[in-house]
């Protein structure tokens, strides 16, 4: 296959696009449903999610009078085409259909935040003052978790593990290369320095993906969807498959940095379900048992407590532990 | 100091997630600080106070129920009390239990849907589905004791319609029992939770002070620590015989007006037992009577807090005139204290926190003038209205089906 080709299939077939979206609305209907158990209700069927989705494609666009258009239209492509992107390189890492770059975790880093982005300036782009307020509230918490994100991550770089007498880190920014590190050593997760730059990570993701408490950004109570006020119909489309790709990218990436990633043997296979499972319903206990916190809070809570114990995971790193 | 050009409005309503009926808060905020709030609450006016001049006395306690759609025994009943208040009687002590015991379920499940809802509000979904959850066999009890889930028909003047069935009472209890212990977790989830406490404490507060300024009523106030509750002040039904106390907290932010709520849960399952155990054999009402001229008030400690009917009679079988002040009335003006100040995301919360009911408090709907838009009169409305009807039966190719005079 010619290479443009191959970057094609693998941007849009698997593990891009459509194996993210199909995985992702799988996961969204996951988190959709065990919320509902805990709270009492049935929940939707399997299906649901994707007919939304299909549902919002189907309507009508709707510009506002006051908005500015080419921002509010294709934003919503550019923050899809980030998220998928990041998820194509993350997969491809985890499932080892190709060995990746060194740096590509940097790479993933900066493709994770455009999304967020898209949303920001579509917001500001809608021309609505409480999008105008969603908007800022989400500047804000992102410039809070971007911080412990990128510490945390960094530590499994850092971490320095006992390799015939000498201490070694993984020492490189490549996915794949972190994933096989861990082959050898054992995942980051089960020492403490791995366990808090985990822990730390998750909670960012939460923030990432906009759950409760940290879905102040869309808070419908306050500001009605905040950001998103102004979208229907496709557009709305896109930043919920959006959601639904970072969804798919954002537990495979914390598995594939701190857990091991993914074996390919039927029983991996299995495990790696397992964990992405597992971190899903941390993220839908953590949801459904937590008001929605101030924006002061939240950036309290990142910048405080979180950094430190990411820099705190950074020394212990570093010490070997 | 900032430019008054960096002030917004930020509208919240009148169609909004956070409200469930239709009433328009104004926000003028400066980043996210509200400095101002404007509340404009004419969108459902039903007309209730002229429709009350053309029914008889007996038909009006069920008119009155539809005031509000949660506190529909407490209109009833403050009516009722405004009527025996004109005639200066005493009703039979069954028909004052059986008030208290409907007026006590209703405060329950009030309660509990504002519990919910209040979750539901900061994010805290989970909240809004248990309190719900439990506030549906509360419900059910209604229902299996008077016939219907929320509009009883029970209250009339001088006692009450008809009689709740005593074999039902060894139910309702167990249901109470269950009901009570969830209440107990809620309060127990409610007082530990550190996120709840940093999201509402400090939230929105009514100093003593602002809640006799702005004649604050029921849990609302009884949450800054100013003791006032109509059940004891003045008592009707049967409060004053029964053992129950009035449940304070001091602070007068969000979470003691939560907590004061959840207390008051409490009391009312306490209330509501001691009426199942003490019910008084003996006749419901004293029949038909006849309304001589005169004026009479009605005062009735609703979920929300006091509310009040003023009655004039002129000595036929409907009303000269009847005056209603529910509760929400008073307390809406009062975010003009609590809500300056804050940030957007505790003023959402600060607005649901005195329980408001914008069904029970439109009373007048004021249609405002504009230069290009003359203010109408009643009758222009109905012209207006009737005009419409011609055009789209016309449209339809249907029969004028209105009578028009």
């Amino acid at each position: 296959m010619a290479p443009i080709a191959e970057w094609l299939f693998l941007f849009l077939i698997f593990p891009g696009l459509l194996f993210t979206v199909v995985v992702g609305l799988t996961l969204c209907w996951v988190d959709r449903k065990v919320t509902a158990l805990v709270q009492w209700r049935a929940g939707p069927p399997p299906g649901q999610p994707f007919w939304d989705v299909l549902k919002l494609m189907g309507k009508e666009v709707i510009v506002p009078a006051q908005a500015w258009a080419g921002g509010f239209l294709s934003l919503p492509f550019v923050g899809l085409a980030a998220a998928v992107l990041a998820g194509t390189f993350v997969w491809i890492a985890t499932t080892g259909m190709a060995p990746t770059p060194g740096g590509d975790l940097i790479v993933v880093i900066y493709l994770l935040a455009i999304p967020t982005l898209a949303v920001i300036l579509g917001g500001a782009a809608s021309g609505n003052p409480l999008g105008a307020v969603g908007s800022s509230r989400d500047m804000k918490l992102m410039l809070s978790y971007e911080l412990p994100f990128v510490i945390a991550l960094l530590v499994a770089v850092f971490q320095k593990h006992e390799i015939d007498g000498e201490m070694v880190a993984a020492g490189t920014l490549s996915l794949s290369g972190l994933m096989e590190f861990q082959g050898d050593v054992g995942s980051i997760l089960f020492r403490p320095s791995g366990a808090i730059a985990f822990l730390v990570a998750l909670l960012c993701a939460h923030a990432k993906l906009g759950f409760v408490p940290f879905d102040l950004a869309e808070a419908e109570c306050e500001i009605g969807e905040g950001a998103l006020l102004e979208y229907s119909g496709p557009l709305l489309g896109l930043f919920k498959l959006t959601q639904a790709v970072l969804l798919a990218t954002l537990p495979v990436l914390l598995v594939t940095v701190f857990w091991g990633g993914l074996d390919p043997t039927p029983l991996g296979v299995l495990a790696f379900i397992g964990k992405i499972v597992l971190i899903l319903v941390l993220f839908v206990l953590i949801k459904n048992t937590n008001p929605r916190v101030r924006i002061d809070q939240a950036m309290r809570f990142f910048w405080g407590p979180l950094t430190a114990l990411a820099l705190l995971a950074l020394v212990l790193a570093q010490l070997g532990l | 100091m900032k430019a008054p050009s960096s002030r917004r409005v930020v509208q919240i309503g009148p169609f909004h997630p956070l409200l469930e009926e239709p009433v328009g808060f104004a926000l003028a905020v400066e980043g996210e600080t509200v400095v101002d709030v404007d509340a404009r609450m004419d969108y459902i006016h039903k007309g209730i106070e002229i429709l009350a001049q053309q029914r008889t006395y007996d038909m009006l306690p069920i008119l009155l129920e539809r005031i509000c759609g949660i506190c529909s025994v407490t209109h009833s009943v403050c009516f009722c009390n405004a009527a025996e208040d004109l005639l200066g009687i005493d009703i039979p002590p069954r028909a004052n239990y059986i008030r208290t015991i409907i007026g006590e379920l209703e405060r329950v499940h009030s309660h509990l849907l504002w519990v919910g809802l209040a979750g539901h509000f900061i994010g805290y979904n989970t909240v809004f589905m248990w309190a719900w959850k439990y506030r549906e066999p509360v419900c059910d009890v209604f229902e299996m004791l008077t016939g219907h889930r929320q509009n009883s028909a029970l209250p009339m003047v001088g006692g009450v319609r008809r009689d709740i069935p005593e074999k039902y009472f060894p139910e309702a209890q167990k249901t109470l029992d269950m009901v009570e212990g969830k209440v107990k977790m809620l309060t127990d989830a409610v007082l530990d939770d550190p996120v709840l406490k940093a999201r509402l404490k400090g939230v929105g507060v009514l100093t003593p002070q602002e809640v006799m300024d702005w004649g604050v009523v029921g849990p609302t106030a009884r949450a800054s620590g100013v003791d006032t509750d109509v059940r004891r002040d003045e008592p009707y039904a049967a409060y004053g015989e029964l053992d129950w106390d009035v449940c304070l907290t001091e602070n007068g932010d969000v979470f003691d007006k939560a907590v004061v709520r959840l207390l008051e849960l409490q009391e009312s399952i306490k209330i509501l037992r001691q009426c199942f155990d003490n019910m008084p054999k003996g006749d419901l009402n004293l029949g038909m009577l006849h309304m001589p001229r005169g004026e009479g008030i009605g005062r009735y400690e609703a979920p929300r807090g006091e509310d009040i009917h003023y009655l004039r009679s002129n000595g036929t079988n409907m009303p000269e005139r009847l005056k209603v002040r529910a509760p929400s009335y008073t307390n809406v003006a009062s975010f003009k204290a609590s809500c300056l100040g804050e940030k957007i995301s505790d003023v959402t919360i600060t607005l649901a926190a005195c329980d408001p009911c914008y069904s029970c408090t439109e009373r007048t709907a004021v249609v405002r003038g504009t230069d290009d838009q003359p203010e109408r009169t009643f009758g222009d409305l109905v012209r207006l209205s009737q005009a419409e009807t011609r055009r789209v039966a016309d449209e339809m190719g249907r029969p004028h089906d209105l009578q028009l005079t």
